[in-house]
Formats: C-alpha cells, sequence, structure tokens
C-alpha cells in the first residue's frame, strides 16, 4: 500500500493548489450570486443554492483546513458530530409546520 | 492491512494502521488519541466544533420562525440591493462581501504555507492583507447594518413583511460579525510575533509563558477559515434563499 506523506512540521501543500481552490470559490460564489441575479425559482434555486455551499464548504474544510491530510481519528471526530444538527433540522421543520398550522387555524388566513 | 508512517509528539515516526482501523487503534489504549496532530490545533477544531453547533443553533431557529410565519418573508434580493449609477443591482453589497472574505481566505492560506517554510516576512505580510481584508468586511457589514437601520429595520419589525427577519439578521450576521473582529485582532497579534520572529527564536508568550512555534499561524488559520465557512452558509441559507 502506499504510505502517507510524513508531515513532521505541519503541513505542506503547493502554493498552486490554493491558488486553484481560490479560483473555484470564486467561480462557485459568481454561480450562486447569479441563482439569485436570473431569478431562478421553487426547487431549481434551492437545490443550486445547497450545490453551491457544499462544494464550497467541502474546498474550504478540506483544503483549506487540511482535514483532507489528516488523520481518520480526528476526520471523523470533528465532522460526525454536526450531523446531530440534521437531526435538529428535521424536528424543527416538524415543529415549524405545526406552528403555522395552528397560526392559520386559529389566526386566518396567511401567505 | 493498509499503514501509514505516523510521526507522535516526540519526533519518533512509525507505522500506525490507516483507515478505519488506524481510528480503532488511535482511539484505544491510553495515548494521544490525535496523531501528527499538536494539542492546540486539536484543541481548536474541538472549539470550532462547538462554534458549529452555535451557529447551527441561529440558521435553525431562523429556518423555525421563517417556516412557521404567516406573513411573507421580505425578499432579501430586494433588501440588500444597491442603487448603482441609477440601477438598482440586487445583492450586489453582499455578493462583494463574500468574494473580499474568500479572498481574505486564500492569503491566510498561503500564510500558514509560508510560515512552515520560515519565510516569516511574506507569512506576515499575507497575514496583514487578510487583516486588512476581514477588516473591510466588518466595515461593508457596518454600513450594511447602517443602511437597514435607517430604512426601519429592528429586531421586532420592519416595513416589508415579517417581523423575525430584523431579530434573525441582527443576530446571525452580528454574532458572525463579532467573530471576523476578533479574528482581526487574533491575526495582527500573531502577525507582530511572526514579523519579529519570536516563533524562530521561541521567544516567551506575554501571557503563557510558553515558547511558541509556527503551529501558532495554522492555528490562527482554522479560526479565519471557519469564520469563512460560516459566511458561505449565511450567504446561501439567509441572503440567497
Amino acid at each position: 500500500m502506499a504510505q502517507a506523506v510524513v508531515h513532521v512540521e505541519g503541513q505542506q501543500h503547493p502554493i498552486k493548489l490554493y491558488l486553484w481552490v481560490w479560483g473555484w470559490l470564486f467561480i462557485l460564489s459568481a454561480c450562486s450570486y447569479l441563482v439569485d441575479y436570473f431569478h431562478f425559482q421553487g426547487y431549481l434555486r434551492w437545490s443550486l443554492i445547497l450545490l453551491f455551499m457544499i462544494i464550497k464548504a467541502g474546498l474550504i474544510v478540506g483544503v483549506f483546513m487540511h482535514m483532507a491530510w489528516e488523520r481518520l481519528a480526528l476526520v471523523y471526530a470533528i465532522l460526525v458530530p454536526p450531523v446531530a444538527v440534521l437531526v435538529f433540522l428535521a424536528i424543527m421543520v416538524f415543529e415549524s409546520d405545526y406552528t403555522l398550522l395552528t397560526r392559520l387555524t386559529f389566526f386566518g388566513a396567511g401567505p | 492491512m493498509a499503514q501509514a508512517a505516523v510521526s507522535d509528539n516526540t519526533g519518533d515516526v512509525r507505522a500506525r494502521p490507516a483507515g478505519w482501523a488506524g481510528v480503532a487503534a488511535d482511539w484505544s489504549s491510553d495515548q494521544r488519541a490525535f496523531k501528527e496532530v499538536p494539542w492546540g490545533k486539536a484543541m481548536m477544531w474541538v472549539f470550532l466544533l462547538s462554534d458549529t453547533f452555535i451557529f447551527s443553533c441561529f440558521l435553525l431557529s431562523y429556518m423555525t420562525v421563517r417556516m412557521s410565519t404567516t406573513v411573507p418573508w421580505p425578499n432579501p434580493s430586494e433588501v440588500f440591493a444597491l442603487t448603482i449609477a441609477g440601477t438598482s443591482v440586487p445583492l450586489i453589497l453582499i455578493a462583494i462581501m463574500t468574494f473580499i472574505l474568500i479572498s481574505s481566505s486564500g492569503t491566510m492560506a498561503m500564510a500558514v504555507n509560508f510560515a512552515y517554510r520560515r519565510d516569516r516576512v511574506k507569512a506576515a505580510l499575507l497575514m496583514l492583507a487578510t487583516a486588512a481584508f476581514g477588516a473591510t468586511f466588518v466595515g461593508m457589514q457596518a454600513f450594511e447594518w447602517t443602511k437597514l437601520i435607517r430604512e426601519g429595520v429592528r429586531p421586532w419589525g420592519n416595513p416589508w413583511g415579517a417581523p423575525q427577519f430584523g431579530s434573525s439578521f441582527f443576530m446571525i450576521t452580528g454574532f458572525h460579525g463579532t467573530h471576523v473582529t476578533i479574528g482581526v485582532i487574533f491575526l495582527l497579534v500573531i502577525a507582530r510575533k511572526v514579523w519579529r520572529g519570536d516563533f524562530d527564536r521561541g521567544t516567551r508568550g506575554f501571557f503563557t509563558s510558553r515558547r511558541g512555534n509556527y503551529e501558532a499561524v495554522e492555528i490562527m488559520g482554522l479560526y479565519w477559515h471557519f469564520v469563512d465557512l460560516v459566511w458561505v452558509f449565511i450567504f446561501a441559507l439567509f441572503y440567497l434563499w
């Protein structure tokens, strides 16, 4: 098996890699701005926004924060706990739907 | 089994299992769980994880009020539009702020690189550039707040729709702006140490009396990239949604 690179003195990567990621972050930000500029609506808008957001977050965490080169013991310790946020998100979606329903029922018509 | 050469705290390099077997091996039997990571960096990661939960709670509460209100949500595209040369450009200030923060992340990543190469002048200059970008960002945010407050946005109401818009906006961007401000101060402190060569000479720190090293720059970088990361989520979920 290939041996992983030893980083005795911190992480060393070519500057070119950072510039490349920087460029992609610019392109992806411009893309998400254009989603708004061209007034995409509905599921197309939301899925594009989330797609660009996730790719940008991945590039920042993976390359700029060097997560791609860390041992799995650290990667999982940091990246797995935020999954709990998704559970919380699901709970709050149900909660807010219920709140909206009661408001519409008792306070009359909304949007 | 896949093996990887891993250096421990004492500088010894020895073969350790990689992949899932490595996760089990690193966490078991009374040892440092995070190999190849200085303790300061591991602690910064743990802090950032807790900060992730704070910002997640803000964004989730924003989602909850926006989903449950019967009053239409103000259109961010129009609220954050600027009139430039007679035409209204939607969301332009926020787009510029996004590009500025991304650029600051780029210069920070390069600063970390030069710091580990012991090129302290370049590292310090890049950190100063990062701080300048950060200060510009905070300045633009102050401009945006002023503009919205003049237009009548308050935490309890605004002229365009759901009153929760104001409280979500001030809470989320205010907390993020505070993080950027602290980051700028943190950057200036570390940049000064790098510039003077404290990390080359092993000068003892003012508060801790410990000898610092260039890992401090990478730890600083982690914090700064996290601030940029949070902005990615705020930009997508608050401004564009």
